[in-house]
Protein backbone atom coordinates (compact mmCIF):
# COMPACT_ATOMS: atom_id res chain seq x y z
CA UNK A 1 0.00 0.00 0.00
CA UNK A 2 1.12 3.50 -1.17
CA UNK A 3 2.28 5.84 2.15
CA UNK A 4 -0.39 8.55 2.17
CA UNK A 5 0.51 12.27 1.40
CA UNK A 6 1.45 13.90 4.64
CA UNK A 7 -0.71 16.36 6.56
CA UNK A 8 2.12 18.19 8.48
CA UNK A 9 5.38 18.20 7.04
CA UNK A 10 7.89 20.50 9.05
CA UNK A 11 11.67 20.55 7.89
CA UNK A 12 13.69 22.29 9.74
CA UNK A 13 11.19 24.31 11.84
CA UNK A 14 12.87 26.66 14.64
CA UNK A 15 10.80 28.80 16.70
CA UNK A 16 11.57 31.46 19.16
CA UNK A 17 9.52 33.38 21.30
CA UNK A 18 10.48 37.65 21.18
CA UNK A 19 11.21 37.63 24.57
CA UNK A 20 13.65 34.34 24.89
CA UNK A 21 17.06 34.01 24.85
CA UNK A 22 16.99 30.85 23.33
CA UNK A 23 14.82 29.28 20.72
CA UNK A 24 11.37 27.20 22.31
CA UNK A 25 11.74 24.69 19.13
CA UNK A 26 15.23 23.83 17.79
CA UNK A 27 15.11 22.63 14.37
CA UNK A 28 12.42 20.32 14.04
CA UNK A 29 12.05 17.69 11.21
CA UNK A 30 8.69 16.25 11.57
CA UNK A 31 6.53 14.82 9.24
CA UNK A 32 2.76 13.59 10.04
CA UNK A 33 0.42 11.05 7.12
CA UNK A 34 -2.57 11.90 6.50
CA UNK A 35 -5.05 9.46 8.51
CA UNK A 36 -2.40 9.02 11.49
CA UNK A 37 -2.61 9.35 15.34
CA UNK A 38 0.04 10.54 16.82
CA UNK A 39 1.27 11.78 19.93
CA UNK A 40 3.74 14.59 21.43
CA UNK A 41 4.93 14.08 24.90
CA UNK A 42 7.59 16.06 26.89
CA UNK A 43 7.68 17.25 30.33
CA UNK A 44 6.55 21.01 31.22
CA UNK A 45 8.63 23.40 29.02
CA UNK A 46 9.86 21.37 26.36
CA UNK A 47 8.36 22.51 23.56
CA UNK A 48 5.63 20.82 23.11
CA UNK A 49 2.72 22.80 23.26
CA UNK A 50 4.64 25.40 21.37
CA UNK A 51 4.99 22.69 18.81
CA UNK A 52 1.28 22.14 18.76
CA UNK A 53 1.04 25.69 17.91
CA UNK A 54 3.21 25.38 14.72
CA UNK A 55 0.67 22.94 12.91
CA UNK A 56 -2.50 25.49 12.59
CA UNK A 57 -0.08 29.20 12.02
CA UNK A 58 -1.10 30.29 15.68
CA UNK A 59 3.20 30.57 15.17
CA UNK A 60 4.81 30.87 11.97
CA UNK A 61 8.47 29.38 12.08
CA UNK A 62 11.18 31.58 12.88
CA UNK A 63 12.87 29.41 10.49
CA UNK A 64 12.63 26.59 8.72
CA UNK A 65 9.27 25.77 6.61
CA UNK A 66 6.02 24.54 8.17
CA UNK A 67 3.32 22.24 5.34
CA UNK A 68 0.14 21.83 6.13
CA UNK A 69 -1.68 19.54 3.76
CA UNK A 70 0.90 20.21 0.97
CA UNK A 71 0.50 23.86 1.58
CA UNK A 72 3.50 26.30 3.05
CA UNK A 73 2.90 28.76 5.29
CA UNK A 74 4.74 31.96 4.62
CA UNK A 75 2.04 34.83 5.63
CA UNK A 76 -1.21 35.24 7.69
CA UNK A 77 -3.27 34.59 4.87
CA UNK A 78 -1.78 31.07 4.57
CA UNK A 79 -2.37 30.79 8.24
CA UNK A 80 -6.10 31.30 7.73
CA UNK A 81 -5.88 28.47 5.06
CA UNK A 82 -4.03 26.37 7.76
CA UNK A 83 -6.50 26.34 10.11
CA UNK A 84 -9.31 25.63 8.20
CA UNK A 85 -7.67 22.14 7.86
CA UNK A 86 -6.16 21.77 10.88
CA UNK A 87 -8.40 22.33 14.19
CA UNK A 88 -7.08 22.46 17.80
CA UNK A 89 -8.70 21.71 21.04
CA UNK A 90 -7.04 23.69 24.16
CA UNK A 91 -6.24 22.55 27.67
CA UNK A 92 -9.03 24.62 29.80
CA UNK A 93 -12.64 24.00 28.24
CA UNK A 94 -13.62 27.43 29.69
CA UNK A 95 -11.33 29.45 28.10
CA UNK A 96 -12.54 28.45 24.18
CA UNK A 97 -15.80 29.16 24.54
CA UNK A 98 -16.86 31.93 22.95
CA UNK A 99 -20.79 31.99 22.87
CA UNK A 100 -23.72 31.32 26.24
CA UNK A 101 -25.46 29.06 24.20
CA UNK A 102 -23.87 25.75 23.35
CA UNK A 103 -24.90 25.55 19.75
CA UNK A 104 -23.90 28.68 19.01
CA UNK A 105 -20.66 28.20 20.12
CA UNK A 106 -20.70 25.27 17.97
CA UNK A 107 -21.38 27.54 15.13
CA UNK A 108 -18.87 29.88 15.90
CA UNK A 109 -15.99 28.81 13.96
CA UNK A 110 -18.39 27.71 10.64
CA UNK A 111 -19.58 31.61 10.86
CA UNK A 112 -16.36 32.54 10.71
CA UNK A 113 -15.90 30.61 7.42
CA UNK A 114 -18.48 32.74 6.23
CA UNK A 115 -20.71 29.38 5.36
CA UNK A 116 -25.02 30.05 4.48
CA UNK A 117 -26.76 29.82 7.80
CA UNK A 118 -28.69 26.29 6.74
CA UNK A 119 -25.31 24.19 6.10
CA UNK A 120 -24.18 26.04 9.45
CA UNK A 121 -27.58 24.70 11.20
CA UNK A 122 -27.14 20.86 9.60
CA UNK A 123 -23.22 20.87 10.25
CA UNK A 124 -23.79 21.95 14.15
CA UNK A 125 -26.50 19.26 14.36
CA UNK A 126 -24.22 16.48 12.66
CA UNK A 127 -20.83 17.99 14.66
CA UNK A 128 -23.21 17.57 18.12
CA UNK A 129 -24.52 14.04 17.39
CA UNK A 130 -20.38 13.14 16.72
CA UNK A 131 -19.84 14.25 20.06
CA UNK A 132 -22.63 13.07 21.59
CA UNK A 133 -24.43 16.52 23.29
CA UNK A 134 -27.57 16.89 21.21
CA UNK A 135 -29.75 17.45 23.69
CA UNK A 136 -27.67 19.76 25.01
CA UNK A 137 -28.01 21.99 22.38
CA UNK A 138 -29.36 24.89 23.95
CA UNK A 139 -27.75 24.67 27.56
CA UNK A 140 -25.47 27.47 28.83
CA UNK A 141 -22.00 26.58 28.77
CA UNK A 142 -21.11 27.11 32.48
CA UNK A 143 -24.15 24.39 33.51
CA UNK A 144 -21.82 21.93 31.77
CA UNK A 145 -19.09 19.50 33.35
CA UNK A 146 -15.45 19.84 32.09
CA UNK A 147 -15.74 16.52 29.79
CA UNK A 148 -19.05 17.81 28.58
CA UNK A 149 -17.32 21.45 27.68
CA UNK A 150 -14.44 19.57 26.05
CA UNK A 151 -16.97 17.80 23.75
CA UNK A 152 -18.96 21.24 22.87
CA UNK A 153 -14.95 22.38 22.04
CA UNK A 154 -14.53 19.37 20.36
CA UNK A 155 -17.99 19.72 18.27
CA UNK A 156 -16.78 23.62 17.40
CA UNK A 157 -13.74 21.81 15.22
CA UNK A 158 -15.24 19.04 14.28
CA UNK A 159 -17.86 21.13 12.04
CA UNK A 160 -15.71 22.91 10.61
CA UNK A 161 -14.85 19.63 8.69
CA UNK A 162 -10.69 19.84 9.46
CA UNK A 163 -8.91 17.52 8.18
CA UNK A 164 -5.96 17.41 11.00
CA UNK A 165 -7.28 17.81 14.70
CA UNK A 166 -4.72 18.90 18.10
CA UNK A 167 -5.57 17.77 20.78
CA UNK A 168 -3.39 20.43 23.30
CA UNK A 169 -3.49 18.62 26.74
CA UNK A 170 -7.30 18.47 26.41
CA UNK A 171 -7.56 15.62 28.82
CA UNK A 172 -5.21 17.44 31.57
CA UNK A 173 -7.90 19.22 33.63
CA UNK A 174 -10.45 16.62 33.62
CA UNK A 175 -11.57 14.00 35.72
CA UNK A 176 -9.96 10.19 34.59
CA UNK A 177 -13.44 9.49 33.00
CA UNK A 178 -14.13 12.65 31.14
CA UNK A 179 -10.64 11.98 30.08
CA UNK A 180 -10.83 8.51 28.84
CA UNK A 181 -13.69 9.73 27.39
CA UNK A 182 -12.07 12.30 25.24
CA UNK A 183 -9.64 10.08 24.31
CA UNK A 184 -12.03 7.65 22.87
CA UNK A 185 -13.50 10.21 21.10
CA UNK A 186 -10.44 11.02 19.41
CA UNK A 187 -9.43 8.04 18.73
CA UNK A 188 -12.93 7.48 17.02
CA UNK A 189 -12.24 10.70 14.78
CA UNK A 190 -9.26 9.21 13.76
CA UNK A 191 -10.91 6.01 12.65
CA UNK A 192 -13.57 8.23 10.71
CA UNK A 193 -10.08 9.37 8.53
CA UNK A 194 -9.06 12.95 10.46
CA UNK A 195 -5.86 12.88 11.37
CA UNK A 196 -5.14 13.29 15.16
CA UNK A 197 -2.29 14.83 17.40
CA UNK A 198 -2.48 14.09 20.43
CA UNK A 199 -0.47 16.08 23.16
CA UNK A 200 -0.01 14.95 26.44
CA UNK A 201 1.68 13.98 29.38
CA UNK A 202 -0.23 11.05 30.15
CA UNK A 203 1.47 7.78 28.89
CA UNK A 204 -1.48 5.82 29.13
CA UNK A 205 -2.53 7.49 26.25
CA UNK A 206 0.08 8.66 24.38
CA UNK A 207 0.78 4.13 24.56
CA UNK A 208 -2.39 3.99 22.86
CA UNK A 209 -1.43 5.86 19.62
CA UNK A 210 0.50 4.58 17.01
CA UNK A 211 3.49 6.89 16.76
CA UNK A 212 4.98 9.00 19.10
CA UNK A 213 7.30 11.55 19.62
CA UNK A 214 9.02 13.10 22.54
CA UNK A 215 10.23 16.87 22.88
CA UNK A 216 12.90 17.99 25.23
CA UNK A 217 14.84 21.14 25.14
CA UNK A 218 12.71 22.07 21.90
CA UNK A 219 14.23 18.85 20.27
CA UNK A 220 12.74 15.49 19.23
CA UNK A 221 14.60 13.23 21.84
CA UNK A 222 12.81 9.98 20.52
CA UNK A 223 10.48 9.11 18.20
CA UNK A 224 8.91 5.78 17.22
CA UNK A 225 6.01 3.36 18.02
CA UNK A 226 5.13 2.91 21.79
CA UNK A 227 6.88 0.04 22.51
CA UNK A 228 10.22 1.10 20.90
CA UNK A 229 10.64 4.32 22.75
CA UNK A 230 8.99 2.87 26.42
CA UNK A 231 11.38 0.14 25.90
CA UNK A 232 14.31 2.54 26.15
CA UNK A 233 12.88 3.35 30.17
CA UNK A 234 16.68 4.79 31.19
CA UNK A 235 16.12 7.31 27.67
CA UNK A 236 12.54 7.66 29.00
CA UNK A 237 13.24 8.29 32.74
CA UNK A 238 15.94 10.99 31.87
CA UNK A 239 13.54 13.13 29.83
CA UNK A 240 11.77 13.57 32.69
CA UNK A 241 8.57 11.03 31.62
CA UNK A 242 7.22 8.12 33.34
CA UNK A 243 6.92 5.17 31.54
CA UNK A 244 3.45 2.77 31.65
CA UNK A 245 3.15 0.50 34.83
CA UNK A 246 4.16 -2.40 33.16
CA UNK A 247 7.06 -1.63 31.28
CA UNK A 248 8.27 -0.31 34.04
CA UNK A 249 8.27 -3.72 35.95
CA UNK A 250 9.58 -5.18 32.94
CA UNK A 251 12.15 -3.08 33.24
CA UNK A 252 12.22 -3.80 36.70
CA UNK A 253 12.41 -7.54 36.11
CA UNK A 254 15.04 -7.48 33.20
CA UNK A 255 17.35 -5.45 35.75
CA UNK A 256 17.02 -8.20 38.22
CA UNK A 257 17.84 -10.55 36.06
CA UNK A 258 15.13 -12.10 34.70
CA UNK A 259 14.79 -12.58 30.97
CA UNK A 260 11.73 -10.22 29.82
CA UNK A 261 11.73 -8.50 27.14
CA UNK A 262 10.84 -4.18 27.63
CA UNK A 263 8.58 -3.85 24.83
CA UNK A 264 5.38 -4.73 27.24
CA UNK A 265 2.54 -2.01 27.58
CA UNK A 266 -0.34 -3.62 29.29
CA UNK A 267 -1.11 -6.03 31.81
CA UNK A 268 -2.63 -8.43 29.39
CA UNK A 269 1.10 -8.78 27.62
CA UNK A 270 2.53 -8.84 31.00
CA UNK A 271 0.54 -11.63 32.08
CA UNK A 272 0.91 -13.73 28.49
CA UNK A 273 5.09 -12.82 28.70
CA UNK A 274 5.10 -14.28 32.47
CA UNK A 275 3.38 -17.21 31.65
CA UNK A 276 5.63 -18.59 28.73
CA UNK A 277 8.56 -17.00 30.75
CA UNK A 278 7.06 -19.72 33.85
CA UNK A 279 5.90 -22.66 32.12
CA UNK A 280 9.11 -22.14 29.72
CA UNK A 281 11.12 -22.99 32.93
CA UNK B 1 -26.06 28.31 43.64
CA UNK B 2 -24.82 29.54 40.21
CA UNK B 3 -27.73 27.41 38.63
CA UNK B 4 -30.05 30.77 39.10
CA UNK B 5 -28.39 33.46 37.69
CA UNK B 6 -29.79 35.43 35.43
CA UNK B 7 -28.23 37.96 33.40
CA UNK B 8 -29.77 41.21 32.60
CA UNK B 9 -33.40 40.93 33.79
CA UNK B 10 -34.18 38.68 30.98
CA UNK B 11 -37.37 37.16 31.87
CA UNK B 12 -37.65 34.13 28.97
CA UNK B 13 -41.06 33.74 27.49
CA UNK B 14 -42.71 32.93 23.87
CA UNK B 15 -45.15 35.43 23.47
CA UNK B 16 -45.74 37.51 20.22
CA UNK B 17 -43.38 40.33 22.03
CA UNK B 18 -40.94 38.08 22.24
CA UNK B 19 -40.91 36.56 19.03
CA UNK B 20 -40.58 40.02 17.62
CA UNK B 21 -37.26 41.17 15.99
CA UNK B 22 -34.73 42.50 18.27
CA UNK B 23 -34.05 45.31 15.88
CA UNK B 24 -37.95 46.23 15.92
CA UNK B 25 -37.75 46.09 19.49
CA UNK B 26 -35.08 48.76 19.74
CA UNK B 27 -36.53 51.05 17.05
CA UNK B 28 -39.96 50.54 18.81
CA UNK B 29 -38.39 51.73 22.16
CA UNK B 30 -37.08 54.60 20.76
CA UNK B 31 -40.16 55.44 18.76
CA UNK B 32 -42.22 54.89 22.31
CA UNK B 33 -39.52 57.14 24.06
CA UNK B 34 -40.80 59.79 21.27
CA UNK B 35 -44.20 59.50 22.63
CA UNK B 36 -43.71 59.89 26.02
CA UNK B 37 -41.71 63.20 25.19
CA UNK B 38 -44.57 64.30 22.37
CA UNK B 39 -47.25 64.45 25.14
CA UNK B 40 -48.16 67.22 26.70
CA UNK B 41 -51.01 66.56 28.70
CA UNK B 42 -52.32 63.81 31.02
CA UNK B 43 -54.83 62.37 28.93
CA UNK B 44 -51.86 61.59 26.19
CA UNK B 45 -49.72 59.99 29.45
CA UNK B 46 -53.20 57.91 30.23
CA UNK B 47 -52.77 56.39 26.88
CA UNK B 48 -49.28 55.61 26.97
CA UNK B 49 -49.64 54.03 30.33
CA UNK B 50 -52.65 51.41 28.71
CA UNK B 51 -50.45 50.93 25.73
CA UNK B 52 -47.34 49.07 28.54
CA UNK B 53 -50.07 47.89 30.49
CA UNK B 54 -51.08 45.68 27.41
CA UNK B 55 -47.75 44.99 26.43
CA UNK B 56 -47.15 43.63 29.92
CA UNK B 57 -50.22 41.32 29.30
CA UNK B 58 -49.26 40.27 25.74
CA UNK B 59 -45.68 39.26 27.19
CA UNK B 60 -46.91 37.98 30.53
CA UNK B 61 -45.03 39.89 32.51
CA UNK B 62 -45.87 40.05 36.03
CA UNK B 63 -46.22 43.96 36.60
CA UNK B 64 -44.97 43.97 39.50
CA UNK B 65 -41.34 43.30 37.41
CA UNK B 66 -41.33 46.31 35.29
CA UNK B 67 -42.30 48.66 38.76
CA UNK B 68 -38.60 46.81 40.16
CA UNK B 69 -36.24 49.17 37.67
CA UNK B 70 -38.03 51.81 39.11
CA UNK B 71 -35.83 51.30 42.47
CA UNK B 72 -33.18 52.74 41.41
CA UNK B 73 -34.54 55.78 39.66
CA UNK B 74 -36.85 56.64 42.74
CA UNK B 75 -34.37 59.32 44.10
CA UNK B 76 -33.96 61.38 40.73
CA UNK B 77 -37.70 61.18 40.50
CA UNK B 78 -38.44 62.17 43.75
CA UNK B 79 -35.71 65.18 43.37
CA UNK B 80 -37.75 66.14 40.51
CA UNK B 81 -40.42 66.16 41.61
CA UNK B 82 -39.66 68.24 44.51
CA UNK B 83 -37.65 70.85 42.70
CA UNK B 84 -40.84 71.67 40.47
CA UNK B 85 -43.22 71.61 43.28
CA UNK B 86 -40.96 74.59 44.33
CA UNK B 87 -39.54 76.24 41.67
CA UNK B 88 -42.31 76.55 39.29
CA UNK B 89 -43.05 80.28 39.13
CA UNK B 90 -47.27 80.79 39.28
CA UNK B 91 -49.97 83.04 39.89
CA UNK B 92 -52.11 81.58 41.61
CA UNK B 93 -49.95 80.68 44.82
CA UNK B 94 -50.91 78.06 47.84
CA UNK B 95 -47.87 78.23 49.57
CA UNK B 96 -45.11 80.79 50.84
CA UNK B 97 -41.99 80.29 52.80
CA UNK B 98 -39.43 82.62 52.02
CA UNK B 99 -38.07 81.75 48.49
CA UNK B 100 -39.95 78.65 48.29
CA UNK B 101 -43.56 78.19 46.91
CA UNK B 102 -46.33 76.35 45.81
CA UNK B 103 -48.46 76.98 42.98
CA UNK B 104 -50.67 74.88 41.34
CA UNK B 105 -49.30 75.36 37.61
CA UNK B 106 -46.42 74.02 40.13
CA UNK B 107 -48.47 70.65 41.28
CA UNK B 108 -49.01 70.50 37.69
CA UNK B 109 -45.93 70.61 36.63
CA UNK B 110 -44.16 68.14 39.50
CA UNK B 111 -46.61 65.74 38.72
CA UNK B 112 -45.66 65.69 34.67
CA UNK B 113 -42.19 65.59 35.36
CA UNK B 114 -42.05 62.50 38.00
CA UNK B 115 -44.93 61.08 35.69
CA UNK B 116 -42.76 61.46 32.09
CA UNK B 117 -39.58 59.36 34.19
CA UNK B 118 -41.58 56.89 35.53
CA UNK B 119 -42.98 56.17 31.66
CA UNK B 120 -39.12 56.41 30.35
CA UNK B 121 -37.95 54.20 32.97
CA UNK B 122 -41.18 51.42 32.82
CA UNK B 123 -41.35 51.58 29.08
CA UNK B 124 -37.57 50.97 28.52
CA UNK B 125 -37.90 48.05 30.74
CA UNK B 126 -40.35 46.19 27.95
CA UNK B 127 -37.53 45.92 25.86
CA UNK B 128 -34.75 44.29 28.21
CA UNK B 129 -37.11 42.37 29.75
CA UNK B 130 -38.40 40.43 26.62
CA UNK B 131 -35.20 40.36 24.40
CA UNK B 132 -31.98 38.03 26.12
CA UNK B 133 -28.71 39.78 26.62
CA UNK B 134 -27.58 38.24 22.94
CA UNK B 135 -30.59 38.76 21.39
CA UNK B 136 -30.38 42.40 21.78
CA UNK B 137 -26.14 42.44 20.76
CA UNK B 138 -27.67 41.05 17.81
CA UNK B 139 -30.16 43.51 17.33
CA UNK B 140 -27.37 46.55 18.08
CA UNK B 141 -24.51 45.11 15.83
CA UNK B 142 -27.26 45.24 13.09
CA UNK B 143 -28.69 48.70 13.69
CA UNK B 144 -25.45 50.07 14.22
CA UNK B 145 -23.53 47.86 10.72
CA UNK B 146 -24.23 50.23 8.17
CA UNK B 147 -22.28 52.83 10.25
CA UNK B 148 -18.99 50.35 10.25
CA UNK B 149 -18.33 51.90 7.07
CA UNK B 150 -17.20 55.04 8.69
CA UNK B 151 -15.24 53.30 10.79
CA UNK B 152 -17.92 52.34 13.29
CA UNK B 153 -16.83 48.98 15.39
CA UNK B 154 -20.21 47.74 15.65
CA UNK B 155 -18.99 44.27 15.01
CA UNK B 156 -16.45 44.17 17.42
CA UNK B 157 -18.44 45.96 20.07
CA UNK B 158 -21.14 43.39 19.79
CA UNK B 159 -18.86 40.30 20.25
CA UNK B 160 -17.08 42.22 23.25
CA UNK B 161 -20.55 42.30 24.88
CA UNK B 162 -21.58 38.72 24.18
CA UNK B 163 -18.27 37.66 25.40
CA UNK B 164 -18.74 39.57 28.50
CA UNK B 165 -21.85 37.81 29.09
CA UNK B 166 -20.01 34.53 28.71
CA UNK B 167 -17.81 34.82 30.89
CA UNK B 168 -20.18 36.74 33.90
CA UNK B 169 -20.72 33.22 35.47
CA UNK B 170 -17.26 31.66 35.14
CA UNK B 171 -15.99 34.56 36.30
CA UNK B 172 -18.27 34.31 39.58
CA UNK B 173 -17.44 30.76 39.84
CA UNK B 174 -13.59 31.87 40.24
CA UNK B 175 -14.65 34.65 42.95
CA UNK B 176 -16.53 32.38 44.82
CA UNK B 177 -13.42 29.58 44.50
CA UNK B 178 -10.97 32.44 45.48
CA UNK B 179 -12.41 33.31 48.19
CA UNK B 180 -12.72 30.19 49.48
CA UNK B 181 -9.23 29.71 49.02
CA UNK B 182 -8.25 33.10 50.84
CA UNK B 183 -11.05 32.53 53.53
CA UNK B 184 -8.92 29.10 53.88
CA UNK B 185 -6.09 30.92 54.61
CA UNK B 186 -7.58 33.36 57.43
CA UNK B 187 -8.69 35.98 55.37
CA UNK B 188 -11.58 38.14 56.69
CA UNK B 189 -14.00 39.77 54.41
CA UNK B 190 -16.54 40.48 56.78
CA UNK B 191 -16.14 42.42 59.61
CA UNK B 192 -13.95 45.49 60.43
CA UNK B 193 -14.80 48.86 59.19
CA UNK B 194 -15.50 49.59 55.80
CA UNK B 195 -12.05 51.00 55.09
CA UNK B 196 -10.67 47.18 56.39
CA UNK B 197 -13.16 45.47 54.15
CA UNK B 198 -12.14 47.28 51.13
CA UNK B 199 -8.72 45.87 51.78
CA UNK B 200 -9.19 43.02 52.75
CA UNK B 201 -10.80 42.54 48.41
CA UNK B 202 -7.59 43.04 47.53
CA UNK B 203 -5.87 39.97 47.89
CA UNK B 204 -9.25 38.80 46.09
CA UNK B 205 -9.09 41.31 43.44
CA UNK B 206 -5.88 40.68 42.30
CA UNK B 207 -5.70 36.81 41.39
CA UNK B 208 -9.15 37.37 39.70
CA UNK B 209 -7.60 40.15 37.68
CA UNK B 210 -4.74 38.15 36.62
CA UNK B 211 -6.44 34.96 35.94
CA UNK B 212 -9.27 37.28 33.51
CA UNK B 213 -5.94 38.70 31.95
CA UNK B 214 -4.87 35.14 31.38
CA UNK B 215 -8.22 33.85 29.83
CA UNK B 216 -8.55 36.45 27.70
CA UNK B 217 -5.17 35.70 26.10
CA UNK B 218 -6.16 31.91 25.91
CA UNK B 219 -9.62 32.92 24.29
CA UNK B 220 -8.27 34.97 22.43
CA UNK B 221 -5.96 32.21 20.63
CA UNK B 222 -8.70 30.11 20.63
CA UNK B 223 -10.87 32.27 18.59
CA UNK B 224 -8.11 32.05 15.77
CA UNK B 225 -7.69 29.03 15.59
CA UNK B 226 -11.32 28.68 14.81
CA UNK B 227 -10.60 31.38 11.97
CA UNK B 228 -11.95 34.28 13.80
CA UNK B 229 -10.68 37.05 11.30
CA UNK B 230 -13.60 39.88 12.99
CA UNK B 231 -16.95 40.92 11.11
CA UNK B 232 -15.79 40.86 7.56
CA UNK B 233 -17.07 37.78 5.39
CA UNK B 234 -18.58 36.13 8.62
CA UNK B 235 -22.28 34.95 8.41
CA UNK B 236 -24.44 34.03 11.11
CA UNK B 237 -26.16 30.45 11.88
CA UNK B 238 -29.48 32.63 12.88
CA UNK B 239 -29.69 35.61 10.92
CA UNK B 240 -31.66 38.42 12.13
CA UNK B 241 -34.89 38.34 9.76
CA UNK B 242 -38.02 41.11 9.62
CA UNK B 243 -41.71 38.79 10.11
CA UNK B 244 -45.25 39.84 9.49
CA UNK B 245 -45.16 40.60 13.07
CA UNK B 246 -42.54 43.02 13.24
CA UNK B 247 -44.58 45.45 10.66
CA UNK B 248 -48.00 44.87 13.06
CA UNK B 249 -45.87 46.27 15.98
CA UNK B 250 -44.81 49.11 13.89
CA UNK B 251 -48.14 49.65 12.95
CA UNK B 252 -49.31 49.81 16.70
CA UNK B 253 -46.89 52.24 17.47
CA UNK B 254 -47.35 54.61 14.83
CA UNK B 255 -51.55 54.39 15.87
CA UNK B 256 -50.10 55.11 19.21
CA UNK B 257 -48.11 58.30 17.89
CA UNK B 258 -51.02 59.52 16.10
CA UNK B 259 -53.52 59.27 19.00
CA UNK B 260 -50.88 61.11 21.28
CA UNK B 261 -50.74 64.19 18.85
CA UNK B 262 -54.49 64.29 18.49
CA UNK B 263 -55.07 64.44 22.14
CA UNK B 264 -52.21 66.90 22.09
CA UNK B 265 -54.50 69.13 19.62
CA UNK B 266 -57.65 68.56 21.34
CA UNK B 267 -56.26 70.03 24.50
CA UNK B 268 -58.05 68.36 26.67
CA UNK B 269 -55.73 67.53 29.99
CA UNK B 270 -52.99 69.25 28.49
CA UNK B 271 -50.77 71.53 30.82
Amino acid sequence: MPDKPFAIDLKGVSYKYESADSPALDNIDLQVRQGEMLAVLGRNGSGKSTLGKLFNALYLPTSGSACVMGKEIKSEDDAYSARRHCGMVFQDPDNQMVATIVEEDVAFGCENLGLPPEEIRARVSDALSTVGMEQYAKSAPHMLSGGQKQRIAIAGVVAMHPDIIVFDESTSMLDPSGREDIFDLAVRLNSEGVTVIWITHFMEEAARCRRLVIIDGGKIALEGSPRQVFSDVKRVKQLGLEVPDMTYLAWSLREAGIDISTDILTMDEMEAKLWDLMSGT
Amino acid sequence: MLNNITLGQYFPGDSFIHRLDPRTKILLTIMFLVCVFLSRGFLGFGLIVAFIFLCARVAKIQLKFLFRGLKPIAIIVIITFLLNLFMTPGDDLLWKWGILSVSVQGIKNALFMAFRLILLVTGTQLLTLTTSPIRLTDGLESLFSPLSRIGFPAHELAMMMSIALRFIPTLIEETQKITRAQKARGADFESGSLIKRAKALLPLLVPLFVSAFRRADELAMAMEARCYRGGKGRTKMNPLKYAKSDLVAFLCLAALVVLIVLTNKSGIGVI
